[in-house]
């Protein structure tokens, strides 16, 4: 017993150090990038055949010619050439394009910057007033309460309350304030701007309320106890921490409404301007590639957008 | 492991979060619709696609019933019907689609001609498909795409219009009306005679027009005509230069805010009618129906300048062939057969084969929606709802005078690339 016990032990730390060196030589030949790669390839491939594949399609169309009946393999130029139509020939005045893209734009900003400014509110809220997890939970699940219906009911639900006719203007007209119904309130910028905020607030808030709630509750009692302001803490300590998920939320939301056409398009009545409603206008006369060049166009600005975007925030860096 | 993970993330991270990006942009743009899961045939199975028009489920249980052909709806709006058609030319068996489609469909092959002589009632389809006259001889408006100029193609596998009648049936037709303005009397509170009041400053913020930008322009040249600014050769095909004026007017009036907002849905046009948003617009006859059964007061209302019409029929995919092409025409000639029309002319449509209709229907009933005669009775709506009170007579009147009135055909343009882009501008403006 003992001489095997001795033998055991002598040789046991080869065997442990044998082990070792297995072990070693598997995690190199499964090298950290490799597992890396391993854990983001499901997404990766789904993003490959569902994404990236169909866009590459996207901009081989785009530079195709087409007639009434089908689309020709040939390149050519026109979805793009027609798309700019009078861009130079209209100036100064804006050509149809140009006009589009204001208008996008437009919505885009007073849209952003409404979600914005009530999303970092409300995830404020719910990330330093409400103490408990259970509430916070119960309060963020409250914010999909727009989500709960169709889109086209929702944007319907709108009519009885913004029309001619409906709640609010007659509501106005019984307590004396105006006279006539307010015929902005609906089939307007206003209507639409208040139909995406009411449905895309969501998107600020949580990735908002995401970055604020991991924010080290010590450095906000730091700044207190240095003599910070309410409104210095928050400006020096709370905005500058609650970056990324101000970037990340308004990704979101831009990228949402710059390819909007539904919304815009129920709400403006179909008479506003949307990148996505030229889009669609092309799709449904069959015009593939001059869908397709304008899909194209679109991306780019996005892309644009995001970037400068990220460059004033580096996501990587902060997350 | 566990220690690895977060290091080497950066490159996932990055390409991850330039993707997801793009699928935000995708996701926003609604684009992602599903198509209904459809079932592959074991009994007999016809896959049906189409507009909500002709479609009901007192219709494909009746054809069961008596055919023993189990129809299997594929419901799409117009503009994806034909889209659908295009790119998917095997997902479906019977089309349903309107003739002004066929000037896109026609040529790209997806679609077979069916034999005249196997429809067993087609020589009783009422002449205003084939000689482009109501049954009375009232001659009828032919501009735009009238079904009488696309009913037959020159052979089999054609791909062109015969001039004269063939065998070779493009659309075997179903249903059709002659559309006009719907306005709301008691808001309005005076007569209406004439297109040009859809764009009377009069009814500034209140009037309004189909958003498919093909039937919206030949609107707008019915009010440039009745305003005697221009007279078109044909307002169902226009040259560039008649598409700019109509834009011009178009633009002038949606600056000065004539319209209230355009509707695409037969539901939106009788929301915004219904609820006053609108007082005059382009609608759809079951729309105005609609609204009156909801006790709103609402006029189809009749036009000096006549009515635009608008046609749909039946025919199949090029690849249906053997027992199923059969199933075809047993299931073309049951809708004929006179259960389908009654159905379709209760609802304020007109059915293709007038006589079978009559037969399955009651003579007050045909008295009422086809003579032009006060209801004898209550009329009611085929789920057997009340439309209108005993007394009450058609707006526009009788088959004849109605069918008689129509001046132009919903249409597809030689420079509707054109027209498209002006469309668009138009909206930008």
């Amino acid at each position: 017993m003992d001489t095997s016990e001795n033998i055991l032990q002598q040789a046991s730390p080869d065997l442990v150090r044998g082990s070792d060196t297995a072990r070693a030589a598997k995690a190199a030949r499964w090298s950290p990038s490799f597992i890396s790669w391993l854990q983001a390839g499901p997404m990766m491939l789904v993003f490959l055949a569902f994404f990236l594949i169909p866009l590459v399609f996207v901009v081989i169309v785009s530079f195709w010619d087409y007639n009434e009946y089908q689309l020709l393999p040939a390149f050519s130029g026109r979805g793009y050439t027609d798309t700019f139509e009078g861009c130079i020939a209209q100036l100064p005045d804006l050509c149809t394009i140009g006009r589009t893209y204001v208008m996008t734009l437009k919505l885009c900003f007073m849209v952003w910057a409404i979600t914005l400014f009530i999303g970092f509110w409300v995830a404020y809220f719910l990330a330093f007033h409400v103490k408990s997890k259970t509430w916070q939970m119960g309060l963020s699940l409250l914010c999909t309460i727009p989500f709960w219906t169709s889109n086209v009911i929702r944007m319907i639900a709108w009519i009885p309350l913004l029309g001619r006719n409906g709640l609010v203007n007659s509501g106005l007209i019984k307590t004396g304030l105006i006279n006539h119904p307010i015929e902005w309130l609906l089939f307007s910028e206003f209507s639409v701007v208040l139909a995406l905020v009411h449905l895309f607030t969501f998107f600020m808030v949580v990735p908002i309320f995401n970055s604020m709630i991991r924010i080290d509750k010590s450095l906000i009692e730091a700044a207190y106890d240095a003599g910070a302001t309410g409104f210095q803490t928050l400006v020096n300590v709370i905005i500058p921490l609650a970056k990324p998920g101000i970037v990340i939320g308004s990704i979101f939301v831009i990228t949402i409404v710059m390819g909007d056409f539904i919304t815009i398009g129920v709400m403006g009545g179909q008479q506003i301007a949307a990148a996505g409603k030229i889009i669609e206008t092309r799709v449904n006369a069959l015009q593939f590639p001059a869908a397709a060049a304008n899909a194209v166009i679109l991306l780019i600005i996005t892309f644009l957008i995001i970037t400068m975007m990220s460059r004033i925030v580096d996501i990587k860096k902060e997350l | 492991m566990s220690k690895t993970t977060g290091t080497k993330g950066v490159s996932r991270r990055t390409l991850l979060k330039g993707t997801a990006g793009l699928a935000g942009l995708a996701a926003g743009s609604g684009a992602i619709t599903g198509f209904p899961y459809v079932k592959s045939a074991d009994a007999k199975v016809l896959r049906y696609l189409g507009t909500a028009v002709n479609e009901g489920d007192d219709i494909s249980r009746q054809c069961l019933k008596d055919t023993g052909i189990k129809i299997e709806y594929i419901t799409a709006t117009t503009d994806d019907v034909t889209k659908r058609v295009m790119t998917q030319p095997n997902s479906f068996d019977v089309l349903d689609t309107e003739y002004f489609s066929l000037k896109k469909i026609v040529p790209s092959g997806n679609i077979l001609a069916l034999d005249a002589r196997k429809i067993k009632e087609f020589d009783n389809i009422t002449p205003v498909f084939t000689k482009g006259e109501t049954p009375g001889g009232k001659k009828i408006g032919g501009q735009g795409t009238a079904p009488w100029k696309v009913l037959y193609l020159e052979g089999k596998d054609s791909k062109k219009f015969a001039t004269s009648a063939t065998e070779f049936v493009t659309l075997i037709p179903t249903v059709y009306n002659a559309d006009t303005l719907g306005i709301r009397p008691d808001l309005i509170k005076r007569p209406i005679s004439t297109w040009a009041e859809l764009l009377n400053p009069e009814f500034k913020g209140k009037a309004s027009i189909l958003n498919i930008p093909s039937i919206g322009i030949m609107d707008a040249a019915m009010v440039v005509e009745a305003t005697g600014k221009y007279k078109y050769a044909d307002k169902g095909n226009m040259t560039k230069e008649e598409i700019d004026l109509t834009m011009k007017v178009m633009t002038e009036a949606k600056k000065a805010g004539q319209f209230r907002a355009f509707w695409k849905d037969f539901n939106e046009s009788v929301n915004l009618m219904a609820s006053g948003e609108t007082v005059i617009q382009s609608m759809w006859s079951p729309a105005v129906t609609k609204v009156r059964s909801m006790g709103i007061p609402c006029t189809f209302q009749p036009l000096k300048e006549g009515y635009r019409s608008w046609a749909s029929g039946f025919c199949v995919s090029k690849g249906v062939s053997g027992a199923k092409l059969e199933w075809a025409y047993e299931f073309v000639n049951w809708f004929l057969s006179g259960y389908a029309g009654a159905y379709l002319n209760r609802q304020g449509y007109y059915s293709a084969v007038l006589s079978t209709a009559k037969a399955h229907m009651e003579p007050y009933e045909w008295a009422y929606w086809m003579e032009g005669k006060p209801a004898e009775k209550d009329i009611k709506a085929p789920d057997g709802s009340l439309l209108e009170k005993a007394g009450a007579v058609r707006d526009g009147g009788s088959y004849e005078d109605r069918m008689g009135g129509v001046a132009c055909w919903n249409a597809v343009m030689d420079e509707n690339d054109y027209m498209v882009r002006k469309w668009n501008e138009f909206i930008a403006a």
